[in-house]
């Protein structure tokens, strides 16, 4: 399982693709160490058990399917999607939510349809929707910013963390470190400007740009994201497509902050999980398009998707949704796509011959 | 009576519509989200099913092969809207729940494909048992599918029963996880039908290839030479 680079000066050393996933999970720090200085411990916990459960669930389908074990958990793949997972996570998520969502990742959408490099879904974001569309109350528990928590309320400790992930969350009385995420707010609003929405709800009074926390964990996860194309993990393609695909959309359809309004571009890249999908979701080698071109399109039409999904429709944020709805076409775009051999004419019409 | 056995192993396993054929996916996937859903749309299609094969069989000899397909298609079409009536009279709520499916069994590809590929070349007896046991082996197949989405999503198995065996079912409801159950939503809704379906598919033929394992271990093999006859009949 070697990733060659063919094109010359040959590199003399090949990467595996254990290393590749290496850097991945390394690029990942930034956005965790920001997610746990704006939300509390959650953030680690979530990423601990998921690559607990994703490990055993991998090693156990291994088994069932008579693979070798050291061969295929040394890749760190099953590794990568733990991560992805647990970064996704609400914090402080009840520990059977975690255990649900990476048997759905690893189980169902990796391993049933053959392991590492055969899956059309990128896994994560499967476990991910699952998760959103079985238990909305318990997926939608996002905790406030460190800097916007009422007066007297902090973010739970570690007992009482841990308390809340295996007991539940009736037993500690810590409430009222929960609240709407941006997103969320900007959602729900029906009556009020975006000005007095920032001067009113905690979520946006504390913040710098866009969302308190929410802006930091984007640049934090645009910093790793940075690292991997300067490592040459993947192309700028995707990534960048995507975002300017969801710049374009908000700056088109931004009103300059009236009742009704989208929000601004700057609001959507450093909301949700735009930096995140943009540069450690969509950039899945296994389920994106894979010529250049075909990577240009893909990017772009998430980002669409995201914004018109965040725009109008049910759900504040949508980077998984679109990301699992690209991958249905991924195989189609590159079906158009494919890049002319040197020496053959471009067909007129349809695919390259 | 060796016919009947036969035609039991087709219905139920080995010709399974809904799980070998996948005839029917339609109603199949859409109404399964509970069992009683299963149920009413199971004996609705079954229903259909023996009364089409009956009457094709009846007029078999009398329809040239030209018209064939238009009558076959007349007399489904005719059972479809007697069950709808009946439907309409007896379990009124749980017509309206499964909406527009039971007209849609007119569609049911495997009711048209018993019709032409049995009941048109048999005689009435064997099609109307052949009718019956692939309408039983769709709604096992409904019903397997509809109890492990009710339980997984729900937490409940034979819940609003009523609706098709009247009051005194009203309590059959199995509460089987408790109140704190959180419903695995996901099963309930449709992707959750593709993926139930899918695991069914994957379990009938495990089964398969376990039997036929057990069957290859078990056949002898004869070694030494053997006469091999090389003119005449072999009787």
């Amino acid at each position: 399982m070697t990733f060659l680079r063919i094109t010359s000066p040959h590199t003399t050393r090949a990467g595996t693709a254990g290393s590749v996933m290496q850097t991945v999970i390394i690029a990942c720090t930034p956005g965790l160490v920001a997610l746990t200085l704006s939300f509390g411990i959650g953030s680690i916990i979530n990423t601990l058990l998921t690559a607990l459960f994703c490990l055993a669930f991998e090693a156990v389908c291994l088994k069932l399917r008579g693979r070798p074990l050291a061969f295929y958990l040394k890749d760190y793949s099953a590794l990568v999607t733990a991560v992805l997972l647990g970064l996704a996570l609400p914090p402080y998520a009840p520990w059977w939510i975690v255990a649900v969502g990476s048997f759905f990742a690893i189980v169902v959408a990796k391993q049933m349809y053959g392991g590492l490099g055969f899956n059309p879904f990128n896994p994560a974001m499967v476990g991910y929707v699952v998760l959103l569309i079985s238990f909305p109350v318990e997926m939608t528990r996002w905790t406030l910013d460190i800097a916007a928590l009422p007066e007297g309320i902090k973010h739970p400790d570690l007992l009482q963390a841990l308390t809340l992930v295996f007991v539940g969350a009736d037993s500690v009385l810590v409430d009222g470190y929960t609240a709407a995420t941006p997103l969320d707010v900007l959602k729900q609003n029906n009556s009020l400007t975006l000005d007095t929405l920032y001067s009113t709800e905690p979520v946006f009074s504390s913040a710098r740009w866009a969302g308190a926390g929410w802006e930091w964990v984007n640049l934090a996860f645009l910093a790793g994201g940075v690292y991997l194309l300067y490592k040459k993990v993947f192309t700028w393609h995707a990534p960048v497509a995507m975002l300017l695909a969801i710049t374009l959309m908000a700056a088109l359809f931004y009103d300059g902050g009236s009742s009704t309004s989208t929000g601004s571009p700057l609001f959507h890249l450093l909301s949700g999980a735009t930096m995140f999908g943009a540069f450690f979701i969509i950039t899945d080698p296994v389920s994106s398009a894979v010529s250049t071109r075909g990577r240009l399109i893909y990017g772009a039409c998430i980002g669409i998707l995201v914004f018109v999904i965040r725009a109008w429709g049910n759900y504040p944020d949508a980077i998984a949704f679109a990301v699992l709805l690209m991958n249905f076409a991924a195989p189609f775009i590159d079906y158009y796509t494919l890049p002319r051999t040197y020496g053959h004419e471009k067909s007129r019409s349809g695919r390259v011959k | 009576m060796i016919e009947l056995k036969e035609l039991t192993a087709n219905g139920l396993w080995k010709n399974n519509p809904a799980l070998v054929q996948l005839l029917g996916l339609c109603p199949l996937l859409a109404v399964t989200g509970s069992f009683v859903n299963a149920l009413g749309l199971g004996l609705a299609t079954m229903l259909v099913l023996v009364g089409s094969n009956i009457s094709v069989s009846l007029i078999r000899n009398a329809v040239s092969d030209a018209v064939k397909l238009p009558a076959f298609v007349m007399i489904i079409a005719s059972f479809t809207t007697g069950t709808e009536l009946l439907m309409q009279a007896f379990t009124y709520e749980l017509y309206q729940i499964l909406g527009i499916f039971i007209p849609l069994i007119v569609t049911n590809c495997s009711i048209l494909g018993r019709a032409d590929a049995f009941a048109s070349k048999n005689p009435i007896l064997p099609s109307a048992i052949d009718g019956f046991m692939m309408g039983l082996g769709f709604m096992i197949a409904l019903l397997l599918i509809g109890a492990t989405r009710e339980i997984l999503g729900n937490g409940t198995l034979f819940a609003n029963m009523h609706l098709l065996f009247g009051e005194v079912a009203r309590d059959w409801q199995l509460s089987l996880f408790g109140d704190s159950y959180k419903g695995f939503l996901v099963a309930v809704l449709p992707p959750g039908a593709f993926l139930v379906a899918g695991l069914l598919i994957a379990l009938k033929n495990t089964i398969d290839a376990q039997i036929e394992k057990r069957q290859a271990a078990k056949r002898v093999v004869i070694k030494g030479a053997k006469r091999v006859r090389t003119t005449g009949n072999v009787t």
